[in-house]
C-alpha cells in the first residue's frame, strides 16, 4: 500500500526551485561512477540522450531498443521543432512565457515546478544541440530561424525543415555512437523489455527477450531508466510507429509503479484522413502548416461533395478563424481536433465519409508565392501526393484529427523516479509536463531536458546510496520474474485459435475510438469497460500467434503488445470515468460551457490521478497528488 | 486490383532461400505496399502459414527500418521515397511484382525479408559524431553559420540510414552513407575539430565491413529516398584526400 503521493518539490520561489535543489543533490564521485550499471530502455531523444549523458559521466550503461538501431526509435517522426525561450525573434518571449503557455496549453493539470524548470532548461538544449552539429534553419545573416506554432503568440520554434526531430535523433544517435565506441555504454538493439525486476523495493534489474533470436536475458543493474514512449496504438490507428507499444511502462505498473492521468492522449488536429480498412497506421502533417494554411469547410451540407474550387469565398466557414479569432488556424491541439469532429459531426465534412476538413495554403500561395511554399513545407506536400495522390499546391489537402501522443504515463516525482525506488522515467513515458494537451514543439523539448539536463543530476541522488547494492541475476526475485515471462509467452503460443492479432487490436481500436477519443462520457465509457474484459477474453482463447518463441518471430512480438493493451485499455477508460471534468484532451460531454468548451472542475480535479495495480481480479487503487499553483492564476483557458 | 507476387522467403541466415509465389486480390489503389503486405500476412495466417517477415516501423519514410527490394529496385519504382511511402496505384493491375530483401554483402539475412545492417552503425560509431558533452555548449547564436552551408549540411544530414545505396550499388558501397555523414558534420563550423579523424576511421570501418568501393555509377543517388545527391561522394574523397596527407604530414 502507497501512502500519502509525494512530489518532492522543492520549497522557495518557482524561479529558484531547480537552482537550489540541484546544490543539495547528492553525487556520485568519479571512481563510484565506474562501479554503477545503469539500464536504459529505450533510445529515442529521452533514453539516447540519458545513455549518452550517463555514459559520458563515466556509469556504466546498457541501453535497450526494440528497433534494429537506436537511430530509428520513434522520435525520428517529430517533424515541426522544438521550443525555447531564447526571444532571439525579440517578440516578448521570456522563460515565463513559455512556462505558462505550457502549463496554461495543458489546462492546468501539471505541476508548477516542473513545467517551469522545463521552461528554464529549454535555452540549453538549444546550445547543446548546435554545439552537436544539427543543422538548424538559419537567417541569410547566418543566425537562427524561428518559426511560430500552436498556442503561442510569439515565435520560439527551432526546426530543421521539416525533420526536426529527425535531426534531433540523429544528434542523439551520434552521441550514443561516440559512447559506445568509448566503452561506457553498451548497446542492445532488437532487444524488448518484458518485464521489471524488484529486489528489496528498488527497481534492479529487467528480464529482456532478444526479437532476433528469441532468447531471454535476466539483466541486473543499480537503477532502471523507462524511456519507452506513448501508448497512441492502444488505438490501432494512430501516427505512432508500429511498434510503439505500452508494455514496458505497464509491466512497471504491473510490479508497483503507479500510472498516472492514463486517459489523457493527445488527438492532433492535422493528420491524413482514414482512406480504408486496410490502413495500418495514420500519417501526420506537421502542426507548423497551420501557420500558412487556413482550415475550412463548406458552410452547407450540400456543398460537401463539391470540387472545393468551385465553392466560394462567401459559402465557406473558417471556423476556427469564427471561433478563435485571437489564435485562428494556431488554435492549441486538442481546441482544434473538437472543433473538426464538431463540424464533420454536423455532417459538413469533406472526403471519404465525410471524416476531413480542408487546409486550404491558396491564399498563402498568393501572398507569398508557390516556391516560398513549397521551400517551408515542400517534403509535407510530397508525402500528402503520394499518400493520397494530390497535389495540394493546386486543391487544399483534407485533414483530420488523429491519435498522436499520450501526455499519462508513469508517476514520477520532481527527480523524474517513480513511487519505485530505483525506477526513472523520462520522456513520453512518464506523466509530468504536460498535463492535459501537450502544446507542439514541446515534445522534444522534455525528452531532451529529461535525458540531458535533468536525469543526470538526480539520478546520482539516488546512485549515491546504492553502492555496493547490486543483486545477482541469479537471485530468487529475477528467476521468478523470468519463469513469469517464458510461462506467458508459452501460453500465448498455445491458445492456437482462429482470429488474427491484427483484427483484435483493430476492434480493440475502434472502441477506444468511440468511446475514449475526442469526446467521452459516462455511459459511453461504461460500455467500453465491459467489452474490453470480453475482448481480452476472446484474445487469450482465440488468438492465432503462429511459429515458436525461440525464434524471430514478429507475430509474437505484436501479441505480447496487444496482450498488454487489452489491459491498459480498461485502466485508461477507468480514469476517463473517474475525471468528472473536461480538461485539454480529455473531454467528457457532461461537462461543458455553454458554447462547447471544456469545463474544469478545479475544487474537485484539480490533481495527477495516479493509479495503483492490486491483482487481476480486482480494480486499482486510485491516489490523488493535488496539484498546487503558487505562481499562475487558474483561468478558463480562452483562445479567443 | 489483384497481384501476382513472388516473395523471398529464408527461414535463416544459414538456411538458402528461395521466390515463393503468392496471389493477392481486391487491393485498393489507395494501399501502402506494406499494407499490401500485411493483407498477404492476414490470408497466409488464415491459412495456417507463417506470415512473410518484413521490416517496418514509422511507415512514414523517416526512420529508415524498411528495406525492399521491389521488382529489382531498392525501394521499389516510385523514387524518392522509401518503400513505405509507395502505394499500389503506381501498378498495373495484375502486375506480377517480385520483392525482396536489400542484397548487401555487408547485410545478412535473418529471416525472408528482414536484414541485419549493424554495419552502418559501425560506420558512425568510428566518428560520426561531434564530440560536445552535455552541459558544455556555447551559446548558440555565438556561432553565426551561413545559411547556405547550413543548408547543404541539412541535405546531407537528411539520410535515414536505410542502406538502399548499397544495395542499389553493383559494387555493394556504402559510400553515399558514409559521405553523407561526414559532409554534413565536416560543413559545420562545429565539426572542423575532429574532420580529420572522422574521414579516415569511417572510410577505414566501412572498408572493414565489407561494402565495396565506388566506381561512379550514380545508382545509388537514383534510390536514395532521401535524394542525398553523389556530389557528397565527391566531397568524402576530397575530405578524405585532405585528411590523410594532413596525417602523412604529421600535422
Amino acid at each position: 500500500m502507497i501512502g500519502a503521493l509525494h512530489a518532492k518539490i522543492p520549497h522557495g520561489p518557482l524561479d529558484q526551485k531547480w537552482c537550489s535543489h540541484r546544490d543539495h543533490l547528492r553525487l556520485v564521485s568519479p571512481n563510484n561512477r565506474r562501479k554503477l550499471e545503469i539500464i536504459v530502455v529505450g533510445s529515442g531523444l529521452a533514453g539516447g540522450s540519458a545513455a549518452a549523458t550517463l555514459g559520458e559521466l563515466g556509469y556504466r550503461v546498457k541501453c535497450f531498443c526494440f528497433q534494429d538501431s537506436p537511430r530509428r526509435a520513434h522520435s525520428i517522426a517529430a517533424q515541426g521543432g522544438i521550443n525555447a525561450a531564447k526571444n532571439y525573434q525579440n517578440d516578448g518571449d521570456s522563460v515565463y512565457r513559455l512556462f505558462y503557455d505550457t502549463i496554461k496549453g495543458g489546462d492546468f493539470r501539471s505541476r508548477e515546478a516542473n513545467v517551469y524548470r522545463l521552461a528554464e532548461i529549454s535555452n540549453q538544449i538549444i546550445d547543446q544541440w548546435v554545439a552537436q552539429g544539427v543543422p538548424f534553419a538559419r537567417e541569410y545573416g547566418g543566425l537562427l530561424a524561428n518559426r511560430s506554432f500552436g498556442g503561442a503568440q510569439v515565435s520560439r520554434t527551432f526546426y530543421a525543415r521539416g525533420q526536426t526531430g529527425q535531426q534531433l535523433l540523429l544528434g542523439c544517435y551520434q552521441a550514443l555512437c561516440r559512447q559506445i565506441t568509448a566503452g561506457t555504454v553498451q548497446m542492445f538493439p532488437q532487444t524488448e523489455m518484458l518485464d521489471l525486476v524488484i529486489v528489496d523495493e528498488n527497481a534492479k534489474g529487467i528480464i529482456t527477450r532478444s526479437l532476433r533470436t528469441g532468447r531471454i536475458d535476466k539483466h541486473a543493474g543499480d537503477a532502471v531508466v523507462l524511456a519507452t514512449g506513448g501508448y497512441g496504438n492502444v488505438y490501432y490507428l494512430s501516427t505512432n510507429a508500429r511498434g510503439s507499444n505500452v508494455t514496458a511502462t505497464y509491466r512497471a505498473y504491473k510490479r508497483g509503479a503507479l500510472f498516472a492521468n492514463p486517459s489523457f492522449t493527445q488527438i492532433h488536429p492535422t493528420c491524413i484522413p482514414v482512406s480504408g480498412e486496410h490502413q495500418a497506421k495514420l500519417t501526420l502533417m506537421s502542426e507548423s502548416l497551420r501557420n500558412d494554411g487556413r482550415v475550412w469547410v463548406p458552410r452547407r451540407k450540400e456543398d460537401c461533395d463539391k470540387p472545393p474550387n468551385e465553392i466560394p469565398e462567401r459559402d465557406r466557414d473558417y471556423y476556427l478563424e469564427r471561433k478563435y479569432p485571437s489564435y485562428g488556424n494556431l488554435a492549441p491541439r486538442d481546441i482544434s481536433s473538437r472543433a473538426a469532429k464538431e463540424v464533420c459531426d454536423e455532417g459538413r465534412g469533406v472526403g471519404p465519409g465525410r471524416r476531413g476538413v480542408y487546409l486550404d495554403f491558396a491564399d498563402a500561395i498568393k501572398r507569398l508565392g508557390e516556391n516560398t511554399i513549397r521551400e517551408r513545407y515542400g517534403n509535407l506536400f510530397e508525402v500528402y501526393e503520394k499518400i493520397t495522390g494530390e497535389n495540394a499546391y493546386k486543391v487544399p489537402m483534407r485533414i483530420y484529427p488523429a491519435v498522436h501522443y499520450t501526455m499519462g504515463g508513469l508517476w514520477v516525482d520532481y527527480n523524474l523516479m517513480s513511487n519505485v525506488p530505483g525506477l526513472f522515467v523520462i520522456g513520453e513515458a512518464n506523466f509530468s509536463d504536460h498535463g492535459a494537451n501537450r502544446l507542439g514543439a514541446s515534445a522534444l523539448m522534455q525528452g531532451l531536458a529529461d535525458g540531458y539536463f535533468i536525469l543526470p543530476y538526480t539520478l546520482p541522488n539516488y546512485l549515491a546510496g546504492q553502492i555496493g547494492k547490486r543483486t545477482s541475476p541469479d537471485s530468487p526475485a529475477f528467476q521468478q520474474a523470468e519463469s513469469e515471462v517464458r510461462a506467458r509467452i508459452q501460453k500465448m503460443l498455445a491458445v492456437k485459435g482462429k482470429r488474427s492479432l491484427d483484427s483484435i487490436h483493430r476492434e480493440l481500436g475502434l472502441l477506444l475510438w468511440d468511446k475514449c477519443g475526442m469526446s467521452r462520457h459516462e455511459r459511453g465509457l461504461r460500455e467500453a469497460l465491459a467489452k474490453i474484459p470480453k475482448l481480452r477474453d476472446e484474445f487469450w482463447h482465440n488468438v492465432r500467434v503462429l511459429g515458436d518463441g525461440e525464434d524471430f518471430n514478429q507475430s509474437l512480438e505484436r501479441a505480447g503488445r496487444v496482450a498488454d493493451f487489452l489491459e491498459f485499455a480498461e485502466l485508461m477508460c477507468l480514469d476517463a470515468l473517474q475525471r468528472k471534468e473536461s480538461c485539454g484532451g480529455h473531454f467528457r460531454e457532461e461537462h461543458q460551457t455553454p458554447d462547447g468548451e471544456a469545463l474544469r472542475d478545479d475544487e474537485n480535479h484539480a490533481a495527477v490521478f495516479a493509479w495503483e495495480f492490486q491483482n487481476d481480479q480486482q480494480p486499482p487503487n486510485l491516489h490523488r497528488e493535488p496539484l498546487h499553483f503558487e505562481t499562475v492564476h487558474l483561468t478558463q483557458r480562452s483562445y479567443k | 486490383m489483384n497481384f501476382q507476387l513472388k516473395v523471398w522467403r529464408q527461414k535463416n541466415a544459414q538456411s538458402p532461400g528461395k521466390l515463393v509465389d503468392y496471389g493477392v486480390q481486391d487491393i485498393s489503389p489507395n494501399t501502402s505496399f506494406l499494407e499490401m503486405l500485411d493483407i498477404l500476412n492476414e490470408n497466409l495466417l488464415r491459412r495456417g502459414e507463417e506470415p512473410v517477415a518484413f521490416d517496418s516501423d514509422c511507415r512514414e519514410g523517416i526512420c529508415g527500418t524498411c528495406s525492399l527490394t521491389v521488382n529489382g529496385e531498392a525501394h521499389g519504382p516510385d523514387h524518392p521515397g522509401a518503400v513505405c511511402e509507395l502505394y499500389m496505384r503506381k501498378f498495373r493491375d495484375g502486375a506480377t511484382i517480385t520483392v525482396e530483401p536489400f542484397r548487401v554483402g555487408a547485410f545478412a539475412i535473418v529471416k525472408d525479408l528482414v536484414i541485419d545492417r549493424i554495419a552502418l552503425d559501425r560506420i558512425v560509431q568510428a566518428g560520426g559524431f561531434i564530440s560536445a558533452r552535455a552541459g558544455s555548449a556555447p551559446e548558440a547564436n555565438s556561432t553565426p553559420i551561413p545559411k547556405h552551408d547550413s543548408e547543404l549540411a541539412m541535405e546531407a544530414a537528411a539520410c535515414i540510414g536505410c542502406g538502399a545505396c548499397a544495395a542499389a550499388c553493383p559494387n555493394g558501397s556504402a559510400m553515399l552513407f558514409t559521405a553523407a555523414k561526414v559532409s554534413h558534420l565536416s560543413l559545420l563550423p562545429q565539426g572542423r575539430p575532429e574532420r580529420v579523424t572522422r574521414a579516415l576511421k569511417m572510410v577505414q570501418v566501412m572498408d572493414s565491413q565489407g561494402f565495396g568501393n565506388c566506381t561512379n555509377t550514380y545508382e545509388c543517388e537514383a534510390v536514395c529516398p532521401a535524394e542525398i545527391s553523389a556530389g557528397f561522394i565527391a566531397k568524402l574523397n576530397r575530405e578524405y584526400a585532405r585528411a590523410a596527407v594532413q596525417r602523412s604530414a604529421g600535422e
